[in-house]
């Protein structure tokens, strides 16, 4: 199967949160972007930019957060999280690459809250794959895709941003 | 029967899984640079969970944590439980004054109950030399061991905290010279400081005492020899002061306090041979006016409550990653047996 551009997606994306932002009538000066690392944080670098939003974009590495650790132990070179702002009362945009189990959000949901009360988190996805285990859903997202059993994307960057598929063993 | 987790051999050996991960930490001696590295890299990144107004993880969550001090302490004790803590472990805090005798049989007994309550991580200070590397190869080898100080032997959370704090101050190791300044003989502290310093690649590490001080062959550890202080502190760019150990000096191995301050106290000026923006750090408890000058230790060069802090986050570091150490090797078994 071919995997939609970068370019194309992220301006689907954009359009879409444009939309959702209006919608709730979200106020852009107060609105803070926070990626998940690796991909998320490019994803919102991008969009950062193309929204001109005045606070400093922040970044979470949920490797301290996972729920896996009974499994897999604890995951190789995680990064401190660094927000840049402060959390409490504030309207926060999550930002991730691709989004499939939701456990990665229900991880970066728990690790936001150790920062303050968020007045309202909102979520964006480049990519939506099927195979929810949470109930979580993307506010806006780039595209839906359906991908045969057993394969994955992949996002490379920074620059340039790429996709990718490849076969899970 | 034998567990087969139980493996003989060094410390080295007996610190790493066959994935070359850490599932004990007992001594720097053999940990390769990459792994010093990690738990420094790991460390940094609980160093960032402290800025959260909830400066814990869910990591160890329903793990237990269990503190075994033979030996007494305070700063030591009370970073580990804190780190315990921030991790979401529980957390058992055993003080265990054993007499002599008793001490063989006391030490098994209190493991193997311990073991039997299935805590994941003994937390083990202890002052015979060995101790540490005693109960992980022999006695609990599926329980992690982290070595809060054995005797005069090593000492090696207290050395990476003090590498955590040398490089956010100072960066790359490679162009560093560190000077370790007074009672070298009984420091657990500066032998592990001299092994992690010269597997992190640091351009020259130096001791500084008194011969009275200096164990014998210390040069074989890796570093240059000064007795005399003025030569030693010569351009260096981080000094580390240690305390006098008094309780442990059995004989007369000084004239008196007053003199070794007058020839080896950290003051401001002998300070000054030092390079201009050299730090200053003390693994504590400090004597002010025996070995350093209270104006030095609370002056602005002094990293000292800097070093407390990093404490936390390189305990944290260890105690996940050697507990994830041995997850990932009991999955595996777990795998293995299913097959």
């Amino acid at each position: 199967m071919t995997l939609p551009e970068i370019p194309a997606l992220l301006d689907s994306l954009e359009a879409r949160l444009e939309l959702c932002l209006d919608r709730l009538a979200v106020d852009r000066d107060r609105l803070a972007l926070v990626g998940i690392h690796t991909g998320g944080v490019w994803v919102a670098e991008q969009l950062h930019m193309r929204l001109g939003l005045p606070t400093p974009l922040g970044t979470l590495d949920i490797g301290f957060w996972r729920d896996d650790f009974d499994h897999q132990g604890l995951p190789e070179g995680i990064r401190a999280s660094e927000l840049p702002f402060a959390v409490e009362g504030r309207d926060i945009l999550l930002v991730d690459d691709v989004i499939m189990s939701g456990r990665t959000i229900r991880a970066a949901l728990n690790e936001l809250f150790d920062y303050g009360r968020p007045r309202r988190v909102l979520l964006a996805s480049l990519l939506s794959l099927p195979g929810r285990e949470l109930p979580i859903q993307p506010d806006a997202c780039g595209a839906e895709l359906s991908l045969a059993p057993g394969q994955r994307v992949k996002l490379q960057g920074p620059d340039p941003l790429t996709l990718s598929l490849v076969e899970r063993r | 029967m034998i567990d087969p987790a139980s493996r003989p051999g060094t410390p080295a050996q007996v610190q790493l899984g066959d994935d070359g991960r850490l599932r004990h930490f007992i001594d720097i001696e053999g940990l390769p640079k990459a792994l010093l590295t990690e738990i420094l890299d790991t460390a940094d990144s609980f160093r960032g969970v402290q800025e959260a107004q909830v400066k814990k993880v869910p990591l160890l969550r329903g793990k237990t944590v269990a503190n075994l001090f033979f030996e007494n302490s305070t700063r030591t004790r009370a970073t580990f439980e804190l780190a315990a803590k921030r991790l979401s472990a529980d957390v058992l805090n055993l003080d265990i004054k054993t007499s002599s005798t008793a001490k063989g049989e006391t030490l098994l007994d209190t493991l193997q109950n311990l073991e039997a309550m299935q805590a994941d991580a003994f937390v083990v200070r202890h002052s015979d030399s060995g101790a540490a590397h005693f109960i992980a190869s022999q006695v609990t080898p599926r329980v992690a061991i982290i070595n809060a100080g054995d005797g005069r032997h090593a000492h090696p959370t207290q050395a990476m905290l003090d590498m955590l704090t040398i490089r956010r101050h100072k960066g790359d190791f490679s162009r560093l010279r560190v000077a370790i300044v007074g009672d070298i003989l009984h420091s657990r502290v500066a032998r592990s400081q001299i092994l992690a310093l010269n597997t992190l690649g640091a351009a020259e590490v130096r001791v500084v005492a008194p011969r009275t001080l200096l164990p014998v062959d210390v040069e074989a550890l890796g570093c240059r020899v000064f007795t005399r202080l003025h030569e030693g502190l010569a351009g260096v760019d981080v000094v580390i002061a240690l305390r006098l150990q008094k309780e442990r000096m059995d004989g007369a191995l000084l004239p008196s306090e007053g003199e070794f301050y007058r020839h080896y106290g950290l003051t401001r000026d002998s300070l000054a041979w030092a390079h201009p923006e050299a730090i200053v750090m003390h693994p504590g408890p400090i004597n002010r006016g025996v070995e350093i000058e209270s104006a030095v230790a609370d002056g602005s060069r002094s990293v000292i409550l800097d070093q407390v802090t990093n404490g936390i986050a390189v305990r944290m570091a260890v105690l996940s990653m050697a507990v994830s150490g041995q997850t990932r090797e009991r999955e595996q078994r777990r795998q293995e047996s299913q097959l």
